[in-house]
């Protein structure tokens, strides 16, 4: 019941809620502030899901980058870390070489409109060796370029060019950065918040489809 | 005479390098190829009948699954998860709703997550047996197919009678089920798995020492170690490259923990180990349905979930071994209905590019046989 009277309202959602966190009034400050801050002032009321994260693992990263490990948090239970974007791929050298992070989950991102660093890069890790994971997160503004993982972990090839496809985030020091999911010439990057879920290249698709919508 | 060493001289390699002395030839296979196993295309470039070099052309599928989840609830967005990896719908479903629970700090009770075990194991055979099937099509072997569809038929009628669908199944729910076991479930299951050792035996017979079998696969695709790891490579693939390495093991969820099972791994890392280790883990997931049937906790099915879900502002990653590898959720809430972001972490898509290591050296026909050993499903690749 519950699923059928949300049914009508998904369309037009988009739009609401396509500029940012908006959406939901009581949690509006509080993904704007996460980067800068560990607690996120919304979750006062229910018991804290984010707590500073302060163990042998982070010291030892605070110890070996300093300022730029900008923050170190716990999120349900799971180990996060914010690096300066510049220091990004030293930061997961250092993961994979001396904190036997030898596997690179996942890496992807995350859009955040209305902050002035709009772009969450987000790497899972996971070690071997010790059996635990570690996100690795730096933030990007609009038009800011990020370091390619591809030298510290191949897996970050078709990874780096799915957020570049998604996002527009362009990766230095990529083999080959071009399209992976759409065609080569599509116009648009289709995760980013302001892309709307009905929005296509229309161009694009009356070109190489012969139609008037995808929809 | 002289006339043709001439001709023949003007034909001399330009590159000497490739075997013919001839330049190198581009071929498309796929989008359109039987043994592609759905639409994807590799472009191959040859030398001779050597590959030399290959580039995969993906997003054939692709539908913005991480699109739509933005603009669905928590509970809208579940049976979206089932058309992913369409061949194991319910280890979709199992993911995505352990991460949401994790997100929402809930867990299903005893009950649902033996149940999910039990229909996840017995997806994990349903996935390997078409895997196999068509596996062994592809390198010319038609009666394994048949054998296979037949003892996956049994299993989509135990998905059907639990859950009124066969292949997007949509199972499970957030918190828990949807529905109460069937009466006979367990005896199903049972009948199941107690016929199922004799027929992974039949498939057993037809392959594991047949020459043409073993020949064709045998040192074709090879992936070491450590190449997994670094190209993040997961499940049978890597474990046939000795990697002893499960999450089920590493980080039980569901009812996991509870349950005896054996991670076989290869020895070579080559087609014939990920064939090998394909049978032993439907062996060995039959022996977790046995023993999870024993004993079904009684009690409710459902935890205490909300009709509209509105997980505290935050983040959660979860991860599962799926029947191809790991398959993770990463979920970003803003405290809203929707979430704010699920990436899906899909397990076809980062073997897939494994794919150009492993083809490197062989002949077109191994490309074949190459395609099929990472098992991906192109609805889970392009998403």
């Amino acid at each position: 019941m519950a699923d059928e009277s949300k049914a009508p309202q998904s369309p037009e959602s988009p739009k609401p809620a396509a500029p940012g966190p908006s959406a939901a009034p009581p949690a509006a400050g509080a993904p704007a502030s996460l980067a800068t801050k560990p607690v996120a002032p919304a979750a006062a009321a229910s018991p804290p899901v984010q707590v500073p994260l302060d163990n042998e693992l982070s010291r030892r990263y605070r110890e070996r980058f300093g300022a730029a490990i900008l923050d170190a948090l716990e999120d349900r239970k799971q180990a996060i870390l914010v690096v300066e974007a510049l220091q990004f791929r030293e930061v997961a050298r250092y993961s994979r070489d001396a904190e036997k992070f030898d596997l690179l989950e996942d890496f992807t991102a995350v859009d955040w409109p209305r902050r002035e660093k709009r772009f969450d890069l987000v790497a899972q890790l996971y070690s071997f060796p010790n059996n635990t994971r570690l996100r690795l997160k730096c933030a990007l503004r609009a038009e800011e370029q990020a370091d390619s993982l591809f030298s510290v972990w191949p897996a970050a090839n078709w990874l780096e060019r799915e957020i570049f496809d998604m996002y527009g985030i362009v990766f230095r020091g990529h083999p080959e950065l071009k399209r992976i999911l759409l065609p080569d010439e599509w116009q648009g990057h289709p995760l980013r918040k302001d892309y709307d879920i009905l929005q296509q290249d229309t161009a694009w698709v009356r070109e190489n489809l012969g139609i008037e919508s995808g929809q | 005479m002289n006339d043709l060493a001439n001709t023949i001289d003007d034909r001399t390699p330009q590159r000497p390098d490739t075997l013919l002395g001839a330049d190198e030839l581009v071929i498309n296979m796929g989008p359109q190829h039987p043994s592609t196993h759905g639409v994807l295309r590799v472009k191959l470039k040859l030398d001779g009948e050597r590959v030399i070099g290959s580039e995969c052309v993906i997003g054939y599928l692709h539908r913005g699954v991480e699109k739509i989840a933005e603009n669905r609830s928590y509970q809208q967005f579940a049976p979206y998860v089932d058309r992913m990896d369409y061949v194991a719908a319910v280890s979709n479903g199992l993911g995505y709703c352990e991460a949401v629970e994790k997100l929402l700090m809930v867990e299903a009770p005893p009950r649902a997550r033996v149940i999910r075990t039990i229909l996840t194991e017995l997806q994990r055979i349903a996935s390997h047996l078409l895997w196999l099937g068509t596996h062994a099509l592809d390198i010319g072997a038609l009666t394994p197919l048949f054998y296979c569809m037949r003892e996956r038929e049994e299993i989509l009628k135990i998905f059907e009678k639990y859950c009124g669908a066969r292949l997007t199944t949509h199972a499970f729910r957030i918190g828990g089920l949807q529905y109460e076991a069937y009466d006979t479930l367990e005896k199903d299951v049972e009948r199941f798995c107690r016929g199922f050792e004799a027929r992974i035996q039949e498939y057993s017979d037809l392959l594991t020492g047949n020459s043409i079998w073993l020949g064709r696969t045998r040192n074709v695709g090879l992936l070491k170690a450590e190449d997994c790891i670094a190209l993040g490579a997961s499940g049978p693939v890597l474990r046939a490259s000795g990697v002893k390495w499960d999450l089920r093991k590493a980080m039980p969820y569901a009812a996991y923990d509870q349950y005896k099972f054996e991670i076989p791994v290869g020895a070579n890392g080559d087609t014939y180990d990920r064939y090998l280790v394909r049978i032993e883990e439907m062996r060995q997931s039959r022996l977790i349905c046995l023993q999870a049937i024993e004993n079904i906790p009684a009690g409710p099915i459902m935890a205490r979930v909300g009709k509209v879900l509105k997980p505290p502002p935050g983040e959660v990653y979860h991860a599962i071994e799926a029947p191809k590898g790991i398959l993770g959720y990463y979920i970003v809430s803003d405290g809203g209905t929707q979430p704010y972001r699920v990436r899906i972490r899909p397990p076809s898509f980062i073997n897939l590019q494994a794919l150009d290591k492993m083809i490197r050296g062989h002949l077109v026909t191994d490309v074949v046989a190459i395609i099929g050993t990472p098992d991906i499903v192109l609805g889970e690749v392009d998403r």
